[in-house]
């Protein structure tokens, strides 16, 4: 997923939250928005968390390509 | 032909010396100290000057006392005080009475010009501003590997908080050549191309050492920069260019990382309260479905299966008319009693007859008065426990105790096991509210003791 899709998704999920809160849907599909939400929701968690917990540092070649590598700390400096 | 008008040497000074004296008896110069040097009576000399012109200065003993810094060479300053023409030789100086340090000079007067030309460039502007990712997952960091900087920012972003990523560009932050690699390292973490937010920083140091973070090419480099760059720059009080060019500033780099931690942090609350709102909002529907469900049900218990209710009905009916038949025929006795006696009494003597009569008369309609009471008095009671126990019988009131009543699709009610067979779909009616259910399995005989 994206951030523009999960920009999406969140704006998907207010909306939903804001016709169940409406209360003028009908009960079928206050049950399909509200399985909907709950998908959205998670996703939407899922996502946030998601990302590795790395931390890299940027290397670069004589040639100027750019690689990462595992961050390792060094002596202290300003 | 005209007279011309001659000075002597002395007129002329004298001249000038009042023009001087009386014009600039208070003045604020700016400029750099040169050939400071102190002599033996404890006056300071010295001569200020900018580039293209210069003013001799003197600062007397009593003045020296009431500076808080050691003027030397290449200060630039701020000098207070009053023009004197010293006429001996013909010279003019400033005596001076305050003397403020005026920045680093040069350097001072670089941020000053640098700040006033990319302000009219319009770098700085509100509008130029991005806000920062709501749910940044990989975050940039363009300072010394081996800083303080590093290691604040690590401590808040890497220890307390999951799910986002760092990446560092390395670049030495003081010294020559720190502005290129400051620079090179935002336009690194461009060219990886998923970053989402970019800090610029390193640890508190003197006005020299944050120097690079003053440089045109920083400055420029963070305003090309696609991702939003925040600076975090030494402590609160040290304000650099690259300040007014970021996106935000920080005050230093844990504030830094705070800040896009918090970003993040209410995307997730947000995301939270959302979700709460969606099981909330189903929830009521939920209750508000089952009220109209039970609402719906409690008709139907007292319109077809509420044989009992009806059955009592009917008792309650008879039960009154019983009252009404017992109440004509003790009418009915006490009328024939009144019969007899008023036969009687035509039989005897007129008048002690009549009198006997009367007294009797008297009697039995008292005694019919007492026993109609008394009747009334015993059926109003009997009707009342009559009345109550329909009450405690009404299946409204049995569901309210606990007990449930379970319907079969078509609105039957279900009072045997083999009736009902599994996967068939029943309703349940409870005191309040009632539930749709399948059934699993059925046992048409239970544990129960048989009655």
């Amino acid at each position: 997923m994206t951030d523009l899709r999960f920009e999406d998704c969140l704006t998907r999920l207010e909306q939903i939250v804001g016709q169940l809160e409406a209360g003028t849907l009908s009960l079928e599909d206050s049950l399909k928005v509200f399985e909907e939400g709950i998908g959205l929701a998670r996703h939407c968690a899922k996502y946030l968390a998601d990302a590795e917990r790395r931390i890299e540092v940027l290397a670069k070649d004589d040639a100027g390509a750019l690689s990462q590598k595992p961050f390792a700390f060094t002596d202290e400096e300003p | 032909m005209a007279e011309r008008a001659v000075f002597t040497v002395s007129q002329l000074t004298e001249r000038l010396r009042a023009v001087v004296e009386e014009q600039f008896p208070a003045v604020w110069v700016e400029g750099e100290i040169s050939n400071f040097r102190v002599y033996g009576s404890g006056h300071a000399y010295f001569t200020l000057k900018d580039e293209t012109a210069q003013v001799r200065g003197v600062l007397f003993r009593n003045r020296m006392r009431r500076i808080r810094f050691e003027p030397g060479d290449g200060q630039h300053v701020l000098a207070f005080g009053s023009l004197e023409v010293y006429a001996q030789r013909g010279e003019y100086q400033l005596v001076v009475e305050l003397l403020e340090p005026r920045g680093l000079g040069a350097l001072q007067l670089a941020f000053e010009q640098l700040k006033a030309r990319l302000h009219a460039e319009g770098l700085f502007a509100e509008g130029r501003k991005r806000p920062l990712p709501r749910f940044p997952r990989r975050i940039g960091i363009v300072t010394s590997p081996s800083g303080a900087a590093v290691r604040d920012i690590l401590r808040i972003i890497g220890r307390r908080f999951d799910g986002l990523s760092i990446v560092i560009a390395p670049a030495r932050v003081q010294g020559e050549g720190a502005a290129g690699e400051i620079a090179g390292g935002i336009a690194d973490l461009n060219a990886l191309g998923d970053v989402d937010v970019i800090i610029v920083g390193r640890g508190g140091g003197s006005l020299e050492d944050l120097w690079a973070f003053n440089e045109e090419t920083v400055a420029r480099a963070i305003a090309g920069s696609k991702i939003p760059v925040i600076s975090a720059v030494g402590h609160e009080v040290d304000v650099t260019i690259a300040d007014f060019v970021a996106d935000v500033r920080a005050p230093t780099p844990s504030a830094a990382a705070e800040l896009v931690v918090r970003e993040k942090r209410a995307v997730i609350d947000g995301l939270v309260d959302l979700r709460s709102r969606l099981e909330r909002s189903m929830r009521r529907r939920f209750a508000r479905e089952a009220e109209r469900a039970a609402a719906l049900a409690g008709r139907r218990v007292l319109t077809d299966p509420a044989r009992p209710l009806r059955d009592f009905e009917r008792r309650v009916d008879e039960a009154l008319r019983r009252l009404q038949h017992a109440a004509r025929a003790t009418l009915r006795r006490a009328g024939h009693r009144l019969e007899i006696d008023m036969a009687g009494l035509r039989g005897g003597s007129p008048f002690t007859r009549l009198s006997t009569g009367r007294q009797r008369l008297v009697h039995v309609e008292g005694r019919l008065h007492g026993e109609m009471s008394r009747t009334l008095v015993h059926s109003q009671h009997r009707l009342g426990t009559l009345v109550g126990r329909l009450d405690s019988l009404s299946p409204l009131a049995v569901l309210g105790r606990g007990y449930s009543l379970t319907l079969t699709a078509t609105g039957e009610v279900v009072r045997d096991a083999a009736h009902i067979a599994a996967g068939d779909a029943v309703e349940v009616l409870l005191g309040r509210g009632s539930l749709d259910c399948r059934v699993e399995r059925t046992k048409e005989r239970d544990d129960r003791p048989q009655v």
